[in-house]
């Protein structure tokens, strides 16, 4: 096909239609007839021993079905995975205990559920359960949490649970060879995905037995996971993903899903629960705060010769996903430049704070803030421009990771992509005022699509042509609101010629459509969207066979154009799509493709020293910004943000440009506003008047380049964009600051108190 | 806890419930009445996903107690469409690809109609202050807020 029909279009969502006007059925929208209310009961120490635990006053209460501690869960103590089934092994499989027992590791853990007639009884019935506490002095800092002689948050003797690292050539001598060096520390806090929607579900037993959960998760495959809390077999757990209400990598470990199958397993009736917004805040993930030591040597001609970096992320009371992303953080930890020689070491920590797992970049974002502001400051300190300085170093088509050796095939977009940043930036804007300063930055960055090649990702798609023409999906895909659903409609709608109109898609359920993988890893639009790229095209071509006959043209001058098969040479000659489908049920000729998709294969690498593919494939991008910074208050105004990624092609492009906008706008806040306090490993900000997200009136206009190499391995030649988006206009905004008023702020978020000490730090 | 019956008319239908004095809006409207449209995301007036129309005038549901419709009219994003008809801001952001997740979409929606009643012709800065109250967490803003000034733009013409 040489010229898409549907594809690249910027068309409107499968599921907008019905999210505006309200009638769409979030996880928190559907109830069932006679249903219990789950609540959970919280710790209120971050760090103690559970010493007792008296249920019998809240079972006594009248209308309560069910309280539930540790003792009562099958297995209360498995694994964290996200989806795999590769076994992995290598520290990677964290502890996943369901509810705290004998001892708590951070507060908001649960200790016991309930379930009961009204959501009124279980909150009374909560606070009845009494449970003895001894406080323990806990460890809330991660760098002391790796000392010898430490607190221990867990069971074992060390509170470090993964160490990875990467090297090439030889970083002393390479520093040895340097004209200049910077060393620095950089530090970045905790964020909260602050999706709109908290996590919600309700489970069900059906006729046969079969534990239902309906609820808002970026992963299905975790009903494995709670079919082994429970020790039954994973076929009698079906989950049904409903479209979620946001997830940013909060809805990829399980939330809500082992409460309310334990209520049900127990009560035998449907139980609904929902985290009240102060219960999302403390007790789901963050993104890993990290302590970053960098040292970065180069030439004076600004070529780079050494990086050193020492990274240390806090993962809080559990494992979770920690050991992922520091592997993450670790390919990252140079970006996307050509360096000779390279050190990086990183440890992941546990601590008694909240605890963090994925969140939208998965460990990218944070290295990002480090190398970024050091660039930015080399640059200016051998007085050469910020987009020469990555002309000079960026990695080019052919080349390779500098910290894992991985050689990039495709195209790679620098320095284009800086180039188109910053150039789209303009004319500096012009200040009145004597206090307020104009300054500009820019930041570039690479971040992978698809999982960890070691993984061994797959996803599988069904595509049924219906005998009136109407066609069919099933796939097990969770939407978390960037497209995914309406993406794989649109794939279909282009390779069978079919308006967007004639497609249903069914999604996100275990017991009905093919398992898809999860919606994580930027991966859905590159596997899922291959897997229904491969089934589409099978059931086309069999389409195609069939009207050869009818027209008696060769297969390949024929394509599928508004509901016709037409010879492409002479449209004139057709035959309608229906007849086609008639024929083919006739002749008993299967219209239908289940078909799968496998990621590259490699083998698990070896963690002390990474070398070699990690990743399938990394979207390139540059994110250039414009602030005002009054010198008085430290206030700082984003005037401007503009995001250039290749993003391969733009199947729909109005999709592509929103990822790349609210990416930015997530990057933003991250750079400017959220922080997840914690003092001692109590949380300070549960609230959005506490925990500020970027409102409308806090943004610019967000100005989106597109580049469309089609060097992608998605479907068309397109490449993944959800995370890439928010990962680099951190630092670009750091380097904004700094070009305003000539001070460099080293931890996030950029706050005006940190400005204004900074400035009279300087003026000192 | 006694209940109180209460009339009110809601989405132009007129209704009846008996209510707990503590009972908010939003649970009558999405416990009750079923109208589900209406979305829960913070339950303190912080984010404006329950953000519905009451004689008129913009509230937050889940910051209103339920006895306090009593006799009076609401309206809720599931009111807007005549039909399979749908309201015009409805359409702007749709065609404008305004909507990600959706979750804060019905807010969004009654808030820049409450704004297009109180100010027809806003500049770009108006629309923003007056939409802060609406958070949204996946589009940034450009595409709402360029789905607002282009239906601005069309009740002009």
């Amino acid at each position: 096909m040489s010229k898409h029909k549907i594809v690249g279009k910027p068309i409107p969502r499968y599921d907008a239609r019905a999210k505006v006007t309200g009638s769409l059925k979030y996880a928190d929208d559907f109830i069932l007839p006679g249903m219990l209310y789950g609540k959970v009961l919280r710790s209120i120490y971050p760090a103690a021993k559970i010493l007792s635990i008296d249920t019998t006053e809240a079972k006594r209460l009248e209308g309560v079905k069910a309280v539930l501690t540790a003792k009562d869960v099958p297995n209360n103590e498995t694994v964290t995975r996200f989806g795999q089934s590769t076994e992995v092994g290598k520290g990677f499989e964290g502890l996943y205990r369901v509810l705290a027992d004998k001892k708590v590791r951070f507060m908001g853990e649960a200790v016991a559920l309930v379930a009961a007639e009204t959501e009124e009884i279980a909150e009374q019935a909560l606070d009845l359960i009494k449970v003895n506490y001894e406080p323990l002095p806990g460890v809330f800092d991660p760098e002391e949490a790796m000392k010898p002689g430490a607190y221990l948050v867990g069971e074992s003797g060390s509170n470090i649970i993964g160490e990875f690292g990467c090297s090439q050539g030889d970083v002393e001598k390479g520093f040895a060879e340097s004209d200049v060096i910077i060393e620095d520390t950089y530090r970045v806090t905790f964020q909260d995905h602050a999706f709109m929607e908290p996590e919600s579900g309700i489970s069900w037993i059906d006729d046969y037995g079969v534990l239902n959960i309906r609820v808002s998760s970026q992963v299905i495959e975790h009903f494995r996971d709670v079919a082994d809390v429970l020790g039954i077999p994973h076929n009698k757990v079906r989950y049904i993903g409903t479209i979620m209400g946001g997830g940013f990598g909060g809805k990829e470990d399980i939330t809500v899903e082992s409460y309310l199958a334990l209520l049900t397993w127990y009560t035998k009736k449907p139980v609904r629960l929902v985290y009240n917004r102060d219960e999302t805040f403390m007790c789901h993930s963050k993104r890993h705060p990290f302590v970053m030591k960098y040292k970065v040597g180069a030439k004076k001609d600004g070529k780079l010769v050494a990086l050193e970096a020492e990274l240390i992320g806090d993962s809080g009371g559990y494992p979770y996903l920690s050991a992922w992303v520091t592997l993450y953080a670790t390919v990252n930890a140079a970006g996307p430049y050509v360096v000779p020689n390279v050190k990086v070491k990183a440890d992941v920590v546990l601590t008694n704070n909240t605890f963090t797992s994925a969140n939208r970049g998965f460990g990218a974002p944070q290295p990002n803030v480090a190398y970024e502001s050091i660039m930015d400051e080399l640059s200016r300190k051998l007085n050469i421009d910020p987009v020469e300085m990555r002309r000079i170093n960026c990695i080019t088509t052919g080349g390779a990771l500098s910290t894992t050796g991985q050689v990039f095939n495709t195209y790679v977009a620098f320095p284009e992509a800086a180039e188109k940043a910053w150039e789209a930036l303009g004319e500096p804007s012009d200040s009145e005022d004597e206090n307020i300063k104009v300054g500009r930055g820019l930041a570039v960055g690479l971040m992978s699509y698809g999982r960890m090649t070691f993984l061994h990702d797959t996803s599988r798609c069904y595509v049924k042509l219906e005998s009136d023409g109407s066609v069919l999906i099933r796939s097990g895909i969770p939407d978390l609101g960037a497209g995914q659903i309406s993406l794989l409609c649109q794939i279909v709608a282009e390779e069978l010629g079919v308006p967007m109109s004639k497609i249903r898609i069914y999604h996100s359920d275990t017991a009905l459509t093919p398992l898809a993988g999860t919606t994580t890893a930027t991966r859905q639009c590159y596997m899922s969207g291959n897997a229904t790229l491969k089934a589409a095209r099978e059931v086309r071509s069999r389409i195609l066979k069939k009207a050869v006959e009818i027209l008696n043209v060769n297969e390949g001058n024929l394509d599928i154009v508004d509901e016709n098969v037409v010879v492409t040479y002479d449209p004139s000659q057709y035959v309608s799509l229906n007849k086609v489908v008639k024929a083919c049920d006739t002749a008993g000729i299967e219209l239908f493709c289940e078909a799968q998709f496998n990621a590259p294969f490699t083998p698990v690498p070896d963690l002390s020293n990474i070398r070699g593919t990690t990743h399938p494939d990394f979207t390139f991008g540059a994110q250039s910004a414009e602030v005002t910074v009054d010198i008085e208050t430290g206030q700082v105004k984003v005037n401007k943000i503009v995001t250039c990624y290749d993003v391969g092609k733009a199947i729909n492009k109005a999709a592509v440009e929103g990822q790349m906008e609210g990416g930015s706008i997530y990057g933003m806040g991250y750079a400017l506003y959220e922080d997840y306090q914690l003092e001692k490993g109590v949380p300070k900000t549960l609230s959005f008047a506490e925990y500020r997200i970027p409102s409308s009136l806090d943004v610019p206009e967000v100005e989106t380049i597109l580049i469309e190499s089609g060097g992608g391995l998605g479907p068309y030649g397109a490449k993944g964009i959800g995370e890439p988006a928010c990962s680099i206009i951190a630092p670009a905004l750091i380097n904004a600051v700094y070009d305003a008023v000539g001070v460099r702020i080293k931890s996030l978020p950029i706050t005006p108190d940190k400005i204004l000490k900074a400035l009279k730090e300087k003026s000192l | 806890m006694k209940k109180i019956p209460i009339k009110f008319t809601i989405n132009g239908q007129q209704r009846e419930a008996l209510v707990q004095p503590n009972d908010l809006l939003i649970n009558l409207l999405r416990d009750e009445l079923y109208l589900t449209g209406t979305k829960y995301g913070c339950g303190i007036g912080e984010c404006g996903a329950c953000t519905v129309f009451l004689d008129d005038e913009l509230v937050l549901a889940c910051l209103i107690l339920a006895v306090t419709v009593d006799g009076k009219e609401i309206t809720t994003i599931e009111g807007l469409a005549r039909g399979k008809e749908l309201h015009p801001m409805q359409i702007s952001f749709l065609k404008n690809a305004a909507v990600q997740c959706g979750f804060c979409t019905p807010g969004m929606i009654m808030t820049a109609i409450s704004l297009m009643k109180e100010n027809p012709d806003p500049s770009e800065e108006e629309i923003r202050e007056y939409m802060r109250g609406n958070i949204c967490r996946c589009t940034g803003y450009t595409q709402i807020i360029k789905a607002i000034k282009e239906y601005a733009h069309s009740m002009k013409g």
